[in-house]
């Protein structure tokens, strides 16, 4: 942990979690989670299935409040900012803290149509030419905009799986948020298609801080910087069990089970 | 255990030994899955061999008819014709709203679950009233009503057609929002469907963007509902041009053609529950069965458009 | 593009956004209540006008002495015909798609017909019933409007809605029950007679009552059909008398006697209705 510190004192947070509970109901989900996800890098949260790390990742953009009825206990801090303070705008909360989900999600319009959309319904009016200037962008920053430059116009479910989750996040980038959060991004996808989701993902860390869960840890070893790790156990509530920095997590983890599951030997 | 069989071995699976009691259960299945198609071909069939002599007699000509005159064996049959689509298209305007509503709140989570239940079991039991009922109901209630808004437009409006004639109660518009009333179970039922089976992750996709609800009812959820709501509306327009009781009873039963939707028109379900028993000379009984020919022609069509916009959407889900 | 300079996360929407997203819930909760108050209207006018007008002697005797009693039981007859034939062919044929048809396009088609005749209007079927069966019963037998008639015309209204249910609710059985009845030798019309259909029972009853409670409040096919009748009908080929067009052809008459009548059986109508429909829909809320 001093080690985490020390490499750690320059950098700034972009989300700091805080002692965070959450429950479906009554039932917690998640208990007591302590960490820091900083700016500029990529943090992968890994762990078998169940443990709450995608639970934790929906939590850091409210949107699991959509879920049903939910209630979190603790803080989670964007830039300092209290997020579950009660007058916080979500939807100027979820146009800063973007997010990807597991299945591709294109609405079912252009594809110029998905990218201008988070553009669109903002509050500051945007220049047709302007919104074009944004579109492409948002495209060449997903490495799409090659692949679709000609049929912008053309329905968006007509793209393949990997293009599809490209397009959301290119969607994702065009209201441009401060951090992205990425649900299993590459779950329903093939290797190639995941491989150019993953250097999608290295370049987008100069502009943008990435968060995401995966189940696959030679993802997690691949792409992030810091890696954390949660775990369940009878009781079926999720826990964060290890959190430093990837190199340290996959070749010295200091938690058994963090040991156990890294080396294959788990679940 | 038991070696795995395809679910369609399973289905053709044939009997080794034909057994007896099989087989007759079969025949008797095919049997009656014959009779409602006999049902639909010999309606088709009757309804058009009698209307033949009144469409050779009247040819094409019928339809355009203005004149409705029982005494000088007249017969035109656009008067009814206009009814009959006036008093549904206005139905429309304000079912359409109001079922649409409906279904978003019976679908959304803007209302607790026991709430949204409640309002969707209330608008299910409208369905369930008897439509002579409801032609009672709106007789006596809901024509004192309408009457001093329609006088009160009336007065005020009198230079717009639309309002142009003095209200007597029973009308277009009266029938119309009768029928509103009638086939808004059937538009919010069908639409409530369509938007249970929009995917959330297109919702949590949009929220994610940052919109609110509503923007993203409005620019997500709908759009991709379009035509599967746009099936139930038409299915629901079927309903209403050929609903009979309620609309005999409200719609004035006068053979008439007016721009004003305060005059009193006729249906042609409405002139066949008034007239079809007693009419007489063999062209008054012909016309009428060309009226029932062309009531079976516009409804069939209609719901062929709305199975095909609702199978549309179904197809699209896959 | 990443400095740290983020948007306050309390600034409150703008007011036009929030005024819209407000507004919208206000003006759908505002209609969801206009559309619902029609029924609480006509609930309230049926039972406020027909209740109170409620005498035994309704029950027993007929409307030419005041009653509605050859009325209730005309229904009751021809809803009861009307059950007979159309129950078991409507039942038939749903165990035709959900479980026979060979092949996919012979079922498209059968359901295709089936959905097209739910959708002909009720007083299209009274025409149609009145050719086939009143027309041909007056040339070849001695009687023409009856209940018999009218009784098959309800049928050709509930046998499609039966049938296109009770294929809804077979499809809805496990696959499973139907493999594993086969596996163990049993024939289809077993698998289907002693699994499929018991499995079924529940929601199969519900859609039966529905579409019971929809043919019992049917006008427009008895016009041309049973008629009417004043009096006792003496058997079931002579005219009869029902409920729906009681009230159709009594409803506009001056004398307050027969103005009372009306509102009692619509009242008395209405609730035989709403009785079937709500418990169909309590009987499957509970199976399940």
């Amino acid at each position: 942990m001093d080690a985490l510190n020390q490499s750690t004192s320059n950098m700034k947070t972009a989300i700091q979690v805080n002692n965070l509970s959450f429950f479906y109901g009554i039932s917690r989900a998640l208990e007591n989670v302590n960490m820091s996800i900083f700016q500029n890098k990529v943090t992968a949260i890994i762990g078998p299935s169940g443990c709450g790390k995608s639970t934790f990742i929906k939590a850091l953009n409210r949107i699991g409040e959509l879920e049903g009825k939910v209630k979190t206990e603790g803080q989670v801090e964007f830039y300092g900012q209290d997020i579950y303070h009660p007058q916080v705008n979500l939807n100027q909360l979820r146009r800063q803290i973007g997010m990807v989900f597991q299945k591709p999600n294109p609405f079912p319009m252009s594809i110029y149509e998905n990218v201008a959309y988070g553009v669109k319904i903002g509050e500051e009016k945007v220049r047709k030419s302007d919104l074009d200037l944004v579109v492409e962008s948002a495209l060449q920053g997903a490495a799409l905009w090659n692949e679709v430059k000609d049929k912008l116009h053309k329905s968006a479910l007509g793209l393949s799986g990997g293009q599809q989750q490209r397009l959301c996040i290119a969607r994702a980038l065009a209201v441009k948020p401060q951090v992205l959060l990425m649900d299993e991004p590459c779950s329903a996808l093939d290797p190639v298609a995941t491989m150019k989701i993953e250097e999608l993902m290295h370049s987008l860390r100069n502009d943008l801080t990435i968060a995401i869960v995966t189940h696959n840890m030679q993802q997690a070893a691949r792409i992030s910087d810091y890696t954390a790790f949660f775990s369940t156990d009878e009781s079926r509530i999720g826990r964060m069990v290890e959190f430093g920095e990837t190199k340290q997590i996959f070749s010295f983890p200091v938690d058994t089970r963090t040991n156990d599951y890294v080396s294959g030997r788990f679940g | 255990m038991p070696t795995p069989i395809t679910n369609n071995l399973a289905r053709r699976n044939r009997q080794s030994k034909p057994d007896r009691a099989d087989r007759l259960f079969r025949y008797l299945i095919y049997g009656a899955s014959g009779v409602s198609v006999a049902i639909l071909l010999l309606m088709g069939w009757t309804i058009t061999g009698h209307a033949l002599p009144a469409i050779k007699q009247f040819g094409w000509g019928f339809l355009t008819g203005r004149d409705w005159n029982v005494p000088d064996l007249k017969f035109g049959a656009l008067p009814l014709i206009y009814g009959t689509l006036g008093s549904g298209l206005i139905s429309l305007i304000f079912a359409v709203p109001v079922g649409l509503a409906v279904a978003i709140i019976t679908s959304e989570d803007l209302l607790p679950k026991w709430l949204r239940s409640a309002v969707a079991f209330t608008i299910e039991l409208l369905a369930a009233v008897p439509s002579v009922v409801f032609g009672l109901w709106g007789f006596y209630t809901l024509i004192p009503i309408l009457l001093p808004i329609q006088q009160l437009l009336h007065v005020k409006f009198k230079d717009i057609p639309l309002f142009s004639t003095e209200p007597s109660g029973s009308g277009l518009l009266t029938a119309g929002i009768l029928l509103a009333i009638m086939i808004l179970p059937t538009v919010a039922a069908v639409s409530r469907e369509v938007l249970l089976v929009v995917p959330t992750y297109l919702r949590t996709g949009s929220m994610a963007l940052g919109s609110t609800r509503w923007e993203t009812i409005f620019r997500v959820v709908l759009p991709k509902a379009f035509s599967g709501i746009i099936g139930g509306v038409m299915l629901a327009l079927g309903r209403a041009l050929g609903e009979t009781m309620a609309v005999t009873m409200v719609i004035g039963n006068t053979e008439n053609i007016s721009p004003s939707i305060f005059a009193p028109a006729y249906s042609i379900p409405a002139i066949l529950a008034n007239t079809f028993a007693e009419a007489q000379e063999d062209i008054h009984v012909g016309a009428l069965t060309y009226l029932v020919l062309i009531l079976f022609a516009i409804t069939l069509v209609v719901n062929v458009g709305a199975i095909g916009l609702v199978k549309l959407v179904e197809r699209g889900e896959k | 593009m990443n400095n740290s300079e983020t948007t306050k996360l309390i600034t409150p929407l703008s007011p036009l956004r929030s005024l819209f997203d407000r507004g919208m819930t206000v003006l759908a909760l505002i209609l969801t209540i206009i559309g619902m108050s029609p029924l609480i209207s006509v609930l309230w006018n049926i039972i406020s006008k027909g209740l109170p007008g409620l005498t035994a002697t309704m029950f027993s005797k007929p409307i030419i002495d005041e009653g509605f009693a050859n009325a209730v039981v005309g229904t009751l007859t021809m809803i009861t015909i009307a059950s007979l034939l159309s129950i078991p062919i409507g039942i038939a044929t749903g165990i035709y798609l959900a479980e026979y048809a060979p092949d996919r396009k012979i079922n498209r088609t059968v359901k295709f017909l089936n959905t097209i005749l739910t959708g002909v209007p009720s007083i299209v079927v009274g025409i149609f019933t009145y050719d086939v069966i009143v027309l041909t019963s007056k040339k070849l037998f001695d009687f023409s409007y009856s209940a018999l008639a009218g009784g098959i015309a309800l049928a050709i209204l509930m046998l499609p809605i039966i049938a296109l249910t009770t294929e809804e609710v077979l499809k809805l059985v496990p696959n499973n029950l139907r493999l594993a009845s086969s596996g163990l030798g049993g024939s289809r019309f077993q698998t289907i007679a002693r699994v499929i259909l018991p499995t079924a029972l529940p929601a199969l009853v519900t859609g039966v009552l529905l579409a019971i409670s929809r043919g019992i409040g049917e006008t427009a096919p008895l016009l041309f059909t049973a008629l009417f009748a004043q009096d006792w009908a003496d058997n079931l080929l002579s005219p009869t008398a029902s409920l729906p067009i009681l009230i159709f052809n009594l409803y506009n008459d001056p004398d307050p006697v027969k103005n009372q009548l009306v509102w009692t059986a619509s009242f008395f109508l209405l609730s035989i209705v709403l009785l079937i429909n709500i418990s169909a829909r309590l009987f499957s809320s509970r199976a399940r």
